[in-house]
């Protein structure tokens, strides 16, 4: 059997970026949760403040490296696996992710290691600005990265002349159409990543009746966030579905499944998408309600697959359930806030057993969203790397071998499945041991005692472990 | 007229360099990692470089990005060329850059040992395969058009292969000189030690290298042997920083091995400079032949120029707030 180096190309992209997707999407919030946490320290001298932000802090620097390491591979893939999409599209992409590299990568790791190791080295106030450059950077990096794969999606501002793109305007490019919706879509899953992650492990240790002060203070302070972002999510995913009906018309269909130009066309809720009879089997419905949300009309048109021929059109399966796996779970975060409001109104927001044992399962489930988000934009995009104007074929790498392809592909599965499992196990133990007891001379009983779940029993009675 | 792209030419080189020097005394502190006279001094090795590798190694990215903007053709051709060498690259960084976090998490002492090498060997191949791509450099490519139309292989040869050995033990001999500056009793000792045979290392290797590549490439020959007989200041210049290391380690100086050093590497590179130019994707495209369009160069020089000085000015703070010797007791986090 031949190896086909595209197929291996895009599997190894859609691999590397996935992995490094899971890490920027948790920094960019908890580093914004971190530089609070210094900023209010260091305002009210309340040093529960530092001592929650002392243990994030050490999560936030596994995750950290493994965000960098995996981005490094990133900056290269383009080159390796692209190269005559790299070349093409130098002339902007190389500026702009130039401006990533001098604006927020610079800004991160400098600051970063004033912010892990400086504690004791800089006066207080510097260290808070140190925490807020670092989120600063974060958010910088997103800008920059989602102008690229923004103008990749809904491409503007250059014209392809002999094989490369020329810039005709800057600001048309970086401010292309899809830009804005996409930019405020990550920020807010980057909230709420962090977000349910942050409620998730402090809702754990609230069922352990550890370190029980510290975590409601943290508890109650990300439900007050969550509150706010899950609801908006909902409206600002709304906006960046309109803008993708507007500009990525196929897509859309394949995110709904429509394959004959229809009104009045139903929002599925299941289906079986069947790409060789242009079909779907077992479908149900609410009637017009595609046809509602995309066109704010009972009986909008919505254009169906079949207005491109066949080899236009993305592999409709994945972008079909991706994006319902990212709608539930949307749904179920602002679920999740509603509950935490009125669980806040009747004064039990720390009481209910239930409440606090759903937000540890919801620890993974933004990291889910995200990933089926990125595979609903990138595979509904297919087969277009510059949509509609270059396709993945074009952009490959003319001399890359089936051969070379899949030994890189085993290499990084094989090399982030070590660092992954590792990390993970690490984070876990992180959590597990828990922070680091506060103001040992005062309560030198506890200062030594290791705090592990294992050997601390359930215990009912949340006043009587409130001291640790 | 100023010309852009010659500006940077400036830049690139500037960045390369920084590059080198600064990830360059972190990935030899890797390298010495196993031969280091204890576990406690393997702690003090990595806490004199765990503030600041990541901003070290930030440098190499800005030297992909700046590239692809500023010489796309470079990009283009390099990355496939080095297709499994850059693979290589990346996943040693990646063992070596997790190994700072996890290393001072693990308990055990198998998994302490396990992280321990792969912090060493992760830094001993990504430093191997930098200085392949500089071999594969001299040696230029087979190009079909703007495409690269050669082999997955062709840039391992034994050439490529004394490079990485040479750029290890150069990499290796500027982590020795740095760990003299931050370190004190049995590590800095050790470096001491080390010092001068690394330093021999690196001059074999770059004696064999001059000597060879005016062989692999006749336009070096011309450069070398023509008219600017000037351009030997350069090797003389970095003979006498050699010689300036030896010295300043016999009269045991802390910062001058470092310092020396540095010069012997941008005295080399200069000398590697000018022997292959103006080409920069040998042996056929110069700097303007691979470099992107004018609009393109300026829209991002504008940026640079401001940003670039203020990057270096809170660097230089973050190197001023963690000064001084790094002992034992100086926790990681
Ligand atoms: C919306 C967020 C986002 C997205 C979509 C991406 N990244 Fe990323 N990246 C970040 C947000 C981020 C970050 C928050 O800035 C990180 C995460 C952890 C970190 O260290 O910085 C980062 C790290 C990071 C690094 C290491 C930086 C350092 O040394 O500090 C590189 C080189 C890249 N990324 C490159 C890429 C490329 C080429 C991507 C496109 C395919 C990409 N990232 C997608
Ligand atoms: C960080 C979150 C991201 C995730 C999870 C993600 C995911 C994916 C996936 C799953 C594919 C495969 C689609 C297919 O081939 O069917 C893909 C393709 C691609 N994406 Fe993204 N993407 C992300 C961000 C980006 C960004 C920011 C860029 C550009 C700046 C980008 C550029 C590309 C390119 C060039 C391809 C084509 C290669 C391929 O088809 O595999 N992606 N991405
Ligand atoms: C609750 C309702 C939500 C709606 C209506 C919604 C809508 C959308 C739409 C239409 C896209 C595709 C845009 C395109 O391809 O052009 C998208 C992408 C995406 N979604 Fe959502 N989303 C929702 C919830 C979430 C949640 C909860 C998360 C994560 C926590 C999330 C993360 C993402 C990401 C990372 C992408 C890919 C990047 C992008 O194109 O913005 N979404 N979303």
């Amino acid at each position: 059997m031949e190896l086909d180096p595209l197929l291996l190309s895009r599997l190894q992209f859609a691999f590397v970026v996935s992995f490094h997707a899971l890490f920027p999407v948790f920094t960019i919030g908890l580093a914004s949760f971190i530089a609070f946490l210094e900023f209010r320290a260091w305002q009210t001298g309340d040093a529960l403040y530092t001592r929650i932000s002392k243990f994030w802090i050490k999560i936030f620097a596994v995750v950290f490296g493994m965000g960098v390491v995996s981005g490094i591979v990133m900056s290269f893939q383009f080159g390796t696996n692209w190269s005559v999409f790299s070349y093409a599209t130098a002339n902007f992409l190389g500026p702009v992710l130039s401006y990533e590299v001098i604006t927020a990568f610079f800004l991160e790791a400098a600051f970063l290691g004033v912010l892990l190791f400086g504690r004791d080295r800089v006066p207080q106030g510097v260290h808070v600005f140190a925490a807020l450059m670092v989120a600063l950077g974060t958010f910088i990096s997103s800008f920059w990265i989602l102008v690229a794969n923004s103008w990749m999606q809904t491409p503007a501002g250059l014209e392809l002349v002999d094989g490369v793109f020329q810039v005709t305007s800057w600001a048309e490019a970086i401010f292309n159409p899809s830009f804005w919706p996409r930019f405020f879509h990550m920020g807010l899953a980057s909230l709420l990543t962090a977000g349910f992650v942050v409620a998730g492990v402090s809702a754990y240790y609230l069922l352990r009746n550890k370190h029980v002060e510290m975590n409601r203070k943290a508890l109650g302070t990300t439900m007050w966030i969550l509150l706010f972002a899950a609801p908006a999510q909902l409206v600002v995913g709304d906006i960046h579905g309109l803008n993708t009906f507007e500009h990525q018309p196929t897509k859309v269909a394949a995110m709904e499944g429509v394959w004959e130009t229809e009104r009045g066309a139903p929002f599925l809720l299941f289906a079986i998408p069947d790409s060789a009879n242009e079909t779907n089997h077992l479908e149900i419905g609410l009637p017009n309600m595609a046809s509602l949300v995309l066109t704010h009309e009972l009986d909008g048109e919505v254009p169906g697959l079949n207005e491109v021929p066949a080899e236009e059109r993305p592999p409709v399966g994945i972008t079909f359930w991706s994006f319902r796996i990212m709608l539930a779970i949307g749904f179920v975060m602002i679920a999740f806030a509603l509950w935490s409001a009125w669980l806040r109104f009747r004064g039990d927001l720390f009481g209910s057993e239930r409440f606090l044992k759903g937000l540890t399962w919801m620890i993974p489930t933004p990291f889910v969203a995200v990933l089926a988000g990125w595979f609903v934009t990138e595979t509904g995009r297919a087969p277009w790397l510059v949509y509609e104007i270059m396709d993945h074929a074009t952009g490959l790498t003319p001399s890359l071998t089936g051969g070379m392809a899949l030994f890189s592909l085993l290499g990084y599965i094989a090399v982030y499945a070590v660092v992954f499992t590792a990390g993970v196990y690490y984070i876990v133990r992180i959590v597990r041991k828990g922070p680091e007891p506060d103001h040992p001379v005062q309560e030198p009983q506890h200062a030594k005692r290791p705090l592990s779940a294992a050997d601390t029993p359930f215990n009912d009675n949340p006043a009587a472990d409130a001291r640790s | 007229m100023v010309d852009i792209t010659l500006v940077w030419v400036v830049i690139i080189a500037v960045g390369l360099v920084g590059y080198v020097l600064m990830d360059g005394f972190d990935l030899g502190v890797g390298i010495l990692f196993p031969f280091a006279p204890g576990e406690q001094s393997r702690d003090i090795m990595m806490n004199t470089v765990a503030p600041v590798w990541d901003g070290n190694e930030t440098w190499l990215i800005l030297g992909g990005a700046g590239l692809l903007a500023a010489f796309p053709l470079v990009y283009s051709v390099f990355l496939p060329a080095l297709y499994i060498g850059v693979f290589l690259m990346l996943a040693g960084l990646i063992f070596r850059g997790v190994a700072f976090e996890f290393r001072f998490k693990a308990s055990s002492a198998k998994s302490r040992r396990g992280w321990n090498a792969s912090f060493a060997i992760g830094s001993m191949v990504a430093a191997f395969a930098q200085g392949a791509v500089v071999g594969a450099y001299i040696q230029g490519f087979q190009m079909d058009g703007l495409n690269y139309a050669g082999t997955a292989l062709d840039w391992l040869t034994p050439f490529t292969v004394l490079t990485g050995l040479g750029l290890m033990a150069g990499y290796a001999l500027l982590g020795a000189t740095w760990m003299i500056l931050k370190t004190e009793g049995e590590t800095q000792a050790f470096a001491y030690r080390v010092t001068p045979w690394l330093l021999g290392a690196v001059l074999v290797v770059f004696g064999l290298v001059s000597a060879i590549t005016p062989f692999i490439d006749a336009k070096v020959m011309e450069r070398w042997m023509g008219t600017f007989e000037i351009l030997w200041v350069l090797p003389a210049l970095a003979l006498l920083a050699a010689w300036q290391i030896l010295r300043s380690v016999r009269r045991r100086h802390e910062g001058l091995p470092f310092v020396s050093t540095i010069a012997l590497f941008i005295f080399t590179f200069l000398g590697l400079i000018v022997s292959k130019w103006p080409y920069v994707v040998p042996p056929d495209y110069t700097f303007w032949d691979a470099a992107s369009s004018p609009d393109a160069q300026l829209f991002i020089l504008i940026g640079a120029l401001f940003i670039i000085p203020i990057i270096l000015g809170y660097t230089a703070w973050t190197y001023w707030v963690f000064r001084g010797k790094v002992t034992a007791d100086a926790g990681y986090h």
